[in-house]
């Protein structure tokens, strides 16, 4: 069995990461992930997280927000709409997304009002976890 | 018959012109270049994402639960067009022939009986699309202050035509661009963005699991290919705009050349003339006396 497999993390804008990984951490929409060489064929949507990548060389950390990741034979692709490395994310960025969620999910529609508090409550967990405290109105 | 100095003039003038638009070529390669690169580096997450939106398409769309965005309104009444053109001219024929083809479907159209709405990204397009269609217009995004075109004026473009679509007011939009052929052709063309149409739907050759389902999946991906489409479309037109100002330019600089050199000859032409005059002027006063 291969021990590591093609990694591609590519935003809307350009291609972020391609390498050989022996496995990647998924922050799904449904739950973590963690996805190797031969992980059965899965399409699944991101909430935003970190997403791990372990190499030869030692494991990364991104932050992204949202997209989706697709785990096929050859490996896996992630498409995120923002990626970042956790140690280039500010505290400006996340308090900007956080202030775009809570405006997103004060005007919600009843029906969507849930998404909206689950995707603001990820992005304050993402923010905890890489070390940056939000400010929390 | 212009004098020596009008003659002079002339040729100053125009050789002034060929420095500014030589270096308006020179320019626009630099960011034809930047664009192309750009529109380079979005390709792969384009690709990856019609492929997997046509795959989950081919296996949901024909079920009742399609989502709006796929399966349509179920009407075809009114089309909103999105027209992107270029904020700045002096690109040769770039602008009007996006402009001819969205004219030329405005009045098919119309003429099928249907309500036309018309979104403008880009002045030029708006100030051609203006003189026939002002009614029609509902929109205008502008991208002048953008220096580099990034995802977010996409995301905001189409963010904009999901409310539309939203509270009903189109039943099908298009977008209208010019796709980057190579330097000296770019293409007119149109792109249907909602209700996504796939080319070749046919079902994904793994046999992916979905989380958390195919449906839920695909009301979340359909956006954001919205938003990827327009993105593409922005920038090809962004590549498709430097390409035409630099060819544009080319021929003007050579076009330049040319009078340059008809001037020169007739203005030396003119001088000789004056000269062979004041001698023969000279010899005939001279013989007289």
């Amino acid at each position: 069995m291969a021990d590591t497999m093609q990694f591609d993390l590519v935003s809307p804008e350009r291609k972020l990461v391609s390498a050989q990984a022996r496995e990647v951490h998924i922050p799904g929409a449904d739950g973590d992930l963690t996805a190797m060489p031969d992980h059965a064929p899965l399409i699944t949507t991101l909430r935003p997280g970190i997403l791990t990548v372990v190499t030869a060389e030692g494991a990364t950390d991104y932050a992204v927000t949202g997209g989706f990741a697709e785990i096929g034979a050859e490996g896996v692709s992630v498409l995120a709409e923002r990626a970042h490395v956790t140690h280039e994310v500010t505290q400006a960025m996340i308090d900007e997304m956080i202030a775009a969620a809570q405006k997103a999910h004060k005007e919600a529609h009843p029906d969507v009002v849930d998404s909206a508090a689950k995707l603001l409550s990820d992005l304050v967990a993402m923010g905890s976890r890489i070390g940056l405290e939000p400010k929390l109105s | 018959m212009p004098s020596l100095k009008d003659l002079k003039n002339r040729i100053a003038s125009v050789k002034s012109t060929r420095k500014i638009t030589k270096a308006m070529q020179m320019v626009a390669a630099a960011k034809l270049r930047r664009a192309q690169e750009a529109a380079e580096a979005a390709r792969p997450y384009a690709e990856r994402m019609t492929a997997v939106m046509s795959g989950l398409a081919a296996s949901v769309g024909n079920s009742d639960s399609a989502p709006r965005l796929l399966a349509g309104t179920g009407s075809d009444q009114t089309h909103l067009l999105v027209v992107m053109t270029s904020e700045r001219g002096l690109c040769g024929a770039f602008n009007s022939s996006i402009v001819r083809l969205a004219r030329a479907r405005v009045a098919a159209l119309l003429s099928a009986g249907k309500t036309v709405k018309i979104l403008t990204v880009g002045k030029k397009g708006r100030e051609q699309l203006k003189r026939d269609y002002a009614k029609y217009l509902i929109g205008h995004v502008d991208l002048s202050e953008v220096k580099r075109i990034g995802y977010d004026n996409a995301h905001a473009i189409a963010r904009d035509l999901l409310t539309r679509f939203d509270a009903g007011e189109f039943d099908v939009a298009t977008i209208f661009y010019n796709r980057f052929q190579s330097v000296i052709s770019q293409v007119p063309t149109e792109l249907q963005v909602i209700p996504a149409a796939f080319e070749g739907g046919e079902s994904a050759s793994t046999l992916y699991d979905y989380e958390p389902s195919e449906e839920g999946i695909l009301a979340d991906l359909l956006p954001r290919g919205v938003a990827t489409q327009v993105f593409t479309a922005l920038l090809e037109n962004g590549a498709s705009e430097q390409g035409a100002r630099m060819s544009a330019m080319d021929n003007a600089t050579r076009n330049a050349g040319d009078m340059i050199d008809r001037l020169t000859i007739q203005y030396n032409r003119s001088r000789q003339a004056a000269i062979t005059t004041e001698l023969v002027e000279i010899i005939a006063g001279a013989e007289a006396l």
